[in-house]
């Protein structure tokens, strides 16, 4: 099949689910940021899908807004990693549904 | 644009994918996540876009991956997570699915073919970045360095004081 | 004539490209890029064995005694014998390892190391894989290995090698900043991240005697050496070698592996040599250019390779000179001294390149790196001041 931007929007959006999925259904709280990072990935892969296939010639928003979303999640990666660490080192344990101190 | 290099590389990538939300060990899951990682770049590649591409390998794969899998060493109590699925996180996942597939499926506008494009030199980017884009490059430059104080921070041991 | 010898690598495979002339586009680019990769495998793999010996025999010669000279003349036939011997060692794998895991790693680091081998520019029109980002590809690449040096000392299921990974991934990650921050002056200056436009940079020559080569330049010659020692320190080279240090740790995150495993391990740290040196001869020393106008009837390739081994003898010199430094120190060194000095390498090269690049330029660049080492080396102060000693004697 000769790749239209339609399926490349596919492939998208399945790894956006996938990335959902992820983030919905483990109870890691390392797995979920797992599934945020997929999810950011197929929004850039998005981007530069509609960039490449959109009228030429351009200027290279899509790539930009792509190069700028890799920087800002990987700040957010180090950040959430960050917390996990230290949320570890009160609770022992990772597991989300065990963080409920403030319910109530 | 070649399809058979497309199927490849997006069976590639699903499949990493997948196995990276599926696998309960978690190291397993990390080492998937940088092999979709690695899938994603080479559509970049694909997609005419090599900087990015290589720029993607260089922070997820190179950085990203290698803090989790630090961070899977550091916070070791459970390396593996219940068996239990969580069904109504995976209802909404199907369901967003399935409705964004729809409404990419229904859209005929989007079944075009790639139209001939001169290729985006890195002197290029590096332009368009110093002349339209500098202000967003000034101010990801304080986030970065916003993020990595703050990282130091929240790890940082509390010592002991006298 | 010498421009044909010049081109004779190009001209082989050319004749070898000329029986699939009228196949459709893609059978031409994979068939160009399998003999680059057959024929950049069959030069390393080749390197890599000649090395092992000579390296032996340096070091041995360094310590006044004779390297292995046993196997064939002048011990010349040792990697056969060390290759044989590796290939019937018993593959012996730990019952708790993580049996894919470990069965991976030691291909991801061979595969990560040659991938980086193949956009250096080995003579003219010469570069196996020319493109636009090759620099960027190049350390891309490179920092791959730190995520199979992890799934090495992980897969083992062994502390030691646990430990080893980690110092071996905090070392690594370290040195990557100042290996990637040196580049950017050559970059800056050319005005493209290309290792053929960086090679094309440093043509020509002032009085017919000095070479253009960066390293030529005060901003150059610190940048190099720079880059040469955060090259030791990422190859895993003694003085840095602690990831594999012998007496502390057996052999790191390499410890659970026999046989097959542990010389691919070897291969790919010296392939990961090549590289690195491949890339300071591009980046500072001119690429595949000869030195003064006069020499150039020699093979370009034959200049690259001059040079190349010029840098590995300093590589085997180091190891058969300087002693290990500790994990801290290493740490220290990086972070306090070699990033600060990085840095001031790119505003050394954008005074010279603003002063006019001669020797206006050259003297200001060069008391720019001057003051910046100066005030460092006061800062970093780390001799130790002891107290006036006072003795006590019994009365």
């Amino acid at each position: 099949m000769i790749p239209t931007l339609q399926l490349f929007l596919v492939v998208s959006v399945t790894l956006f689910s996938i990335g959902l999925l992820a983030a919905l259904s483990r109870r890691h709280a390392i797995f979920i940021l797992i599934g945020i990072e997929l999810m950011l990935a197929a929004a850039s892969l998005n981007f530069i899908a509609f960039w490449r296939f959109g009228p030429q010639p351009r200027p290279p928003t899509g790539v930009m807004i792509a190069i700028f979303s890799i920087a800002i999640a990987a700040a957010e990666a180090v950040v959430g990693l960050a917390m996990v660490i230290a949320v570890y080192r009160h609770y022992r344990t990772t597991n989300v549904d065990q963080f409920d101190r403030l319910k109530g | 644009m070649n399809s058979a290099a497309f199927v490849v590389i997006a069976i590639l990538t699903l499949a990493a994918s997948l196995a990276a939300a599926s696998l309960p060990k978690l190291i397993h899951a990390a080492l998937s996540f940088a092999v979709a990682f690695i899938g994603i770049a080479a559509f970049f590649f694909l997609l005419g876009a090599e900087f990015v591409g290589l720029v993607q390998v260089f922070v997820y794969v190179g950085a990203v991956a290698v803090l989790i899998v630090f961070t899977i060493l550091l916070t070791r109590r459970d390396v593996q997570d219940t068996g239990k699925l969580n069904w109504g996180g995976a209802i909404i996942a199907i369901a967003v699915f399935g409705g964004l597939l729809w409404a990419i499926l229904k859209t005929s506008a989007l079944s075009i073919a790639a139209p001939q494009i001169e290729a985006l030199t890195v002197k290029r980017i590096g332009g368009v970045l110093m002349t339209d884009y500098v202000w967003p490059l000034q101010c990801v430059g304080l986030l970065l360095t916003a993020a990595l104080i703050g990282a130091l921070i929240l790890v940082m041991e509390d010592r002991n004081e006298g | 004539m010498s421009s044909s010898l010049d081109q004779i690598f190009i001209r082989i495979k050319q004749l070898l490209l000329a029986p699939l002339a009228g196949a459709p586009d893609w059978v031409m680019q994979i068939a160009s890029a399998l003999i680059n990769i057959f024929a950049l495998l069959g030069v390393f793999l080749t390197l890599f064995a000649i090395i092992s010996v000579l390296e032996r025999k340096i070091l041995g010669r360094m310590q006044n005694r004779y390297g292995p000279n046993r196997v064939g003349p002048f011990g010349l036939f040792q990697p056969v014998a060390d290759g044989i011997k590796m290939l019937i060692k018993e593959d012996i794998v730990p019952a708790r390892a993580d049996k894919v895991v470990h069965f991976l790693a030691p291909i991801l680091i061979a595969a990560t190391a040659i991938l980086a081998l193949g956009v250096i520019p080995y003579g003219r029109n010469m570069t196996p894989f020319a493109i636009d980002g090759g620099i960027l590809f190049f350390f891309a690449v490179g920092s791959t290995t730190e995520l199979a040096v992890f799934m090495a000392g992980w897969g083992s299921n062994n502390k030691f090698s646990m430990l080893g990974a980690m110092r071996a991934i905090a070392q690594m990650i370290s040195y990557e900043l100042p290996l990637i921050i040196t580049t950017f002056p050559v970059v800056m200056v050319v005005g493209a991240l290309s290792p053929d436009a960086i090679v094309a940079a440093q043509n020509g020559d002032s009085f017919g005697v000095l070479p253009h080569w960066f390293v030529t330049t005060p901003w150059g010659a610190a940048a190099f050496i720079l880059f040469f020692v955060s090259g030791l320190v990422e190859s895993n080279r003694t003085p840095f070698d602690v990831p594999e240090g012998e007496s502390e740790i057996v052999a790191g995150h390499m410890t659970e592996y026999s046989g097959f495993k542990y010389a691919t391990f070897f291969m790919a740290e010296y392939i990961g040599m090549f590289a690195i040196s491949g890339l300071a001869v591009t980046l500072f020393l001119g690429g595949w250019h000869a030195p003064i106008r006069g020499l150039e009837f020699i093979p370009s390739y034959v200049w690259f390779f001059v040079k190349l081994s010029i840098l590995l003898f300093i590589y085997i010199w180091a190891r058969g000179t300087l002693p290990r430094t500790r994990i801290d120190q290493i740490m220290n060194f990086a972070w306090k001294f070699m990033l600060p000095m990085a840095f001031t390498c790119i505003i050394a090269a954008a005074v010279w390149h603003y002063a006019g690049r001669g020797v206006a330029g050259w003297f200001w660049s060069l008391a720019v790196l001057g003051v910046v080492y100066i005030a460092l080396s006061i800062l970093l102060d780390t001799r130790k001041r002891f107290a006036t000693r006072t003795y006590r004697f019994a009365e």
